[in-house]
């Protein structure tokens, strides 16, 4: 049987798309996630938080993650656990594991709303010993979540973006106590004032220009070394929390031949989430790191819409969309390509480093928007594409110059 | 609880200290031969020390030094995995190596590998000119001026090999005692009574395997003539998605000292890219070095440019254990009831078959003939590698729990079990692959605890001690 659409993955991005398109009258709509229980990353983030931008209300990681479920559910979705993708194909075909066995599955849309992780420690090429202790926040917050003995009790947290200080909620909840959280640039990533409730609330410092340089430790983590103002300290803990820094989970994709952005990390997408002329679509953290999940689950909702359209045949190809480079101080820009319907388009970019100065649109190379902006790394930069850009131009390019 | 060395008056006819992949397959070869054999490991698994790190390539001793015991053991090693692995289960990639000059001088080098290669017995090695390089290694950069493949250099899983000869020492009656540390020992009437953390262990006859403790423990024996020089070799493992860039293993042109930086799949499905070589003092400190890391995934990707484009699943440095002498030592004192076995470096993993073949021969010679072989009991281990199928595609098998190397709870349960448990977190890792992959567990950590926790205890158990609070 070939349904009309099977999602990959159950997190916000994904069981939001999925609802919407059963709101909309689909049938079947499929969601395959491979772990136990649906909800993604928010259902081992024990704080308050969630829900606020898609139910008005605000719960904690697991609520949040029960109540995208359900409602997923009530409109008629089907959520599978246990079940992981293997490929997808151009066509829509998804391989799929299951306890039963492994068998393909058609569809005539695949969304993959993989999501995110955290660069693992080989991955930031962190020199030292590797005993046992150091983790992402991830793992350290499935483990508390899970009422696990807790891998540490008194960490160092590497990172202050916003999931720095997440991590520190849920030190706190387990009864651990931090050493300190460091960040090499001159202020936290997070906006302020996190840096003051950390020190004060929580009482962590938060040491910033201060740059993790090795791990120690012969059986389990025993100190970390920091270079900070030109000089090589010591800061004794039995762990390490590597916060931040996350990559989009494009495994999937990347081993299914889709096209990956070397800035984004996930696959190229136009502004109807395509991922190229297929029955392939991305939506949610796992075209970009990150994103809340309100803005991740607006994604979602946006997509199954787009797909609504697809499978209506309203699309114009893909080839014809409007490709979007990103350039100069920017680390990236997505979409990749847009669609050139009748509105305007809006495109996401985020500076590679803090950074002051101007944020333009180049249409075939020529200056059709600017503006100044004092951007910094995990910040979202806005811009909106006119209908009549959308319709002349050949190439865009966006650049922080 | 500490495991029990012996009865009292029980007298091993062997005792090999070290359970690296040499001790593991010198314990087999006696085990076979009927003898009663005790495998001794400082570690809480076997594969703690020099062997959990390598290359992890089968080789064909192309490059040994003629008439050396390295180039004998390699040659016979290489040829006895070949005739067993599919019996135990184990994987075989016929990948083949290229050798590939860069340079003028290094293309001048190529007749005398060559040379070299046949000498050693490898009769089809041959060079090739730079059309058919790129034949051979699609993605190879371009630049290349000449090479020499070598068709039987294969790549095979260096975690599963060791395991399998040791389980099969195992079933002919070995007794191994992990995580029992030998500290010293006095010969007696009928050999040696050693002592260890774990109380005294009478054996006939001590074979000393202890890799990078090689030169400490032959002072047990004898004022040791040789002094081991841990040598670092640092390596990075690049996601999965990278195996389809490289073919074949690509190799550098030796110099004296190291055979340089390789790039090179794994029986797992990703790409390695390493050693450094990097003497040192300390035979523990296997930190990486972050600029290191760097420095080789550029090597990596001026090799195959498509590399440059792959994410790091992992690093990793192992030590090989060198000493002064460019061969392996390997000699048996008669007198002293005692083998050498020492300085078995990179090659160790493709040697250690025929080097244990070799010391059940000088056993033979010295003290006395080995029983008639029996007829070997069958052992096979759980297949790691993706060239055949795995758990996780066969209907039933239940939750996976590490998505990255789809591992199931199945395959964790029974590597937790058996007559050679995991004896901690990496034996586990090493039996099942659980964790290595590109997340490096950031999903699977806390539920491979829940599952190996109560079994090895482990680092959960151990975090979760009030007295470890500071």
């Amino acid at each position: 049987m070939t349904r009309p659409v099977v999602i990959v993955g159950a997190g916000p991005a994904g069981l939001s798309a999925a609802r919407c398109l059963a709101e909309a009258g689909l049938r079947d709509v499929r969601v395959l996630e491979r772990a136990t229980e649906p909800g993604g990353l928010p259902r081992s983030c024990l704080h308050p938080g969630w829900g606020m931008l898609d139910f008005g209300r605000v719960w904690t990681g697991p609520s949040y993650a029960r109540r995208l479920a359900e409602a997923a559910m009530a409109a008629g979705v089907e959520i599978v656990t246990g079940a992981a993708a293997t490929s997808i194909g151009a066509d829509g075909t998804v391989g799929v594991a299951r306890s039963e066995g492994h068998a393909p599955v058609g569809a005539r849309a695949v969304l993959i709303a993989t999501g995110i992780r955290e660069m693992s420690r080989a991955a930031r090429a962190i020199s030292g010993s590797r005993p046992w202790g150091v983790l992402n926040t991830g793992a350290f917050q499935d483990m508390v979540a899970a009422g696990s003995p807790p891998p540490f009790h008194a960490p160092v947290i590497v990172g202050t973006e916003w999931v720095a200080f997440s991590a520190l909620l849920t030190a706190r909840h387990a009864r651990i106590r931090p050493v300190a959280m460091i960040e090499p640039g001159p202020r936290i990533l997070a906006h302020r004032p996190a840096d003051l409730v950390a020190r004060h609330v929580f009482g962590v410092p938060v040491l910033l220009r201060t740059r993790l340089l090795a791990i120690d430790g012969a059986e389990r983590v025993e100190a970390v070394r920091v270079e900070c103002g030109g000089r090589v300290e010591r800061i004794a803990c039995d762990g390490v929390v590597l916060s931040g820094r996350f990559v989009p989970d494009a495994a999937l994709a990347r081993a299914s031949d889709i096209a990956i952005d070397r800035g984004t990390g996930g696959p190229v997408i136009d502004s109807a989430w395509r991922c190229g002329e297929g029955a392939v679509f991305a939506a949610g953290n796992a075209v970009r790191p990150v994103e809340h999940s309100g803005f991740v689950a607006r994604e979602g909702r946006a997509a199954a819409q787009a797909i609504l359209k697809a499978l209506a045949g309203a699309l114009p190809p893909f080839a014809e969309g409007l490709p979007v480079e990103a350039g100069g101080a920017l680390r990236y820009a997505y979409p990749q390509r847009l669609v050139r319907d009748a509105g305007g388009a809006t495109l996401h970019a985020r500076a590679a480093t803090a950074h002051d100065g101007w944020l333009r649109v180049l249409a075939d190379g020529r200056a059709v928007h600017e503006r100044r902006v004092r951007a910094l790394p995990e910040r979202r930069l806005r811009l909106d594409v006119a209908a009549a850009t959308l319709r002349d131009a050949a190439a865009l390019t966006v650049e922080l110059a | 609880m500490p495991p029990r060395v012996s009865r009292r008056d029980e007298r091993h006819d062997v005792a090999v200290i070290g359970a690296g992949v040499v001790g593991c397959a010198i314990a087999r070869a006696f085990a076979l031969a009927g003898l009663g054999v005790a495998l001794i490991e400082r570690g809480r698994d076997i594969l703690s020390g020099a062997s959990k790190a390598n290359s992890a390539i089968l080789h064909t001793g192309f490059d040994a030094i003629p008439g050396s015991l390295e180039a004998a053991c390699v040659r016979d090693g290489h040829a006895l995995y070949r005739a067993l692995h599919a019996a135990f289960g184990l994987p075989l990639l016929e990948t083949g190596a290229l050798l590939v000059a860069w340079t003028p001088a290094e293309l001048a080098q190529l007749p005398e590998i060559v040379a070299r290669a046949r000498a050693n017995g490898v009769e089809d090695a041959r060079i090739v000119a730079v059309p058919d390089i790129y034949r051979f290694e699609p993605g190879l950069a371009a630049g290349a001026l000449g090479a020499v493949v070598v068709p039987g250099e294969a790549v095979i899983d260096p975690w599963s090999a060791p395991l399998a000869y040791a389980l099969q020492a195992v079933a002919h009656g070995a007794l191994v005692l992990r995580g029992v540390e030998v500290t010293g020992g006095q010969p007696d009437a009928h050999g040696w009574r050693l002592a260890t953390t774990a109380g005294t262990l009478r054996a006939r006859v001590v074979v000393n395997c202890a890799g990078l403790y090689g030169d400490l423990v032959e002072a047990i024996a004898r004022p040791s003539p040789f002094a081991i020089r841990p040598r670092k070799g640092q390596f990075v493992v690049l996601d999965k998605t990278a195996r389809r860039h490289v073919r074949g293993i690509v190799l550098p042109v030796p110099n004296e000292r190291t055979k340089g930086v390789l790039v090179s799949p794994t029986a797992f499905g990703n790409v390695i890219v390493g050693p450094t070589a990097e003497d040192q003092e300390d035979r523990r400190d296997t930190s990486v070095d972050g600029a290191t890391l760097e420095v080789l995934r550029a090597q990596g990707a001026r090799l195959v440019p498509a590399l440059a484009d792959e994410p790091v699943t992992a690093a990793y440095a192992g030590l090989r254990p060198a000493t002064q002498v460019k061969d392996f030592i390997v000699e048996a004192l008669p007198e002293r009831r005692w083998i050498t076995v020492s300085g078995i470096r990179s090659t160790g993993l493709t040697a250690s078959l025929g080097l244990a073949d070799h010391v059940a021969s000088l056993h033979a010679a010295h003290f006395g003939p080995l029983p008639p072989r029996p007829e070997p009991i069958p052992v096979r281990v759980p297949n790691l590698a993706e060239e055949s199928p795995r758990p996780w595609q066969t209907p039933g098998r239940g939750e996976i729990v590490c998505h990255c190397e789809m591992v199931t709870r199945a395959e964790l349960e029974a590597a937790l079990d058996g007559p050679l448990p995991a004896g901690d977190l990496g034996g586990l890792k090493r039996r099942t692959r659980c964790m290595l992959g590109r997340c490096q567990g950031f999903h699977c950590t806390r539920r491979v605890l829940e599952i190996a926790t109560p079994r090895i205890g482990g680092p959960a158990a151990l975090a979760a001690d009030p007295e470890a609070r500071r």
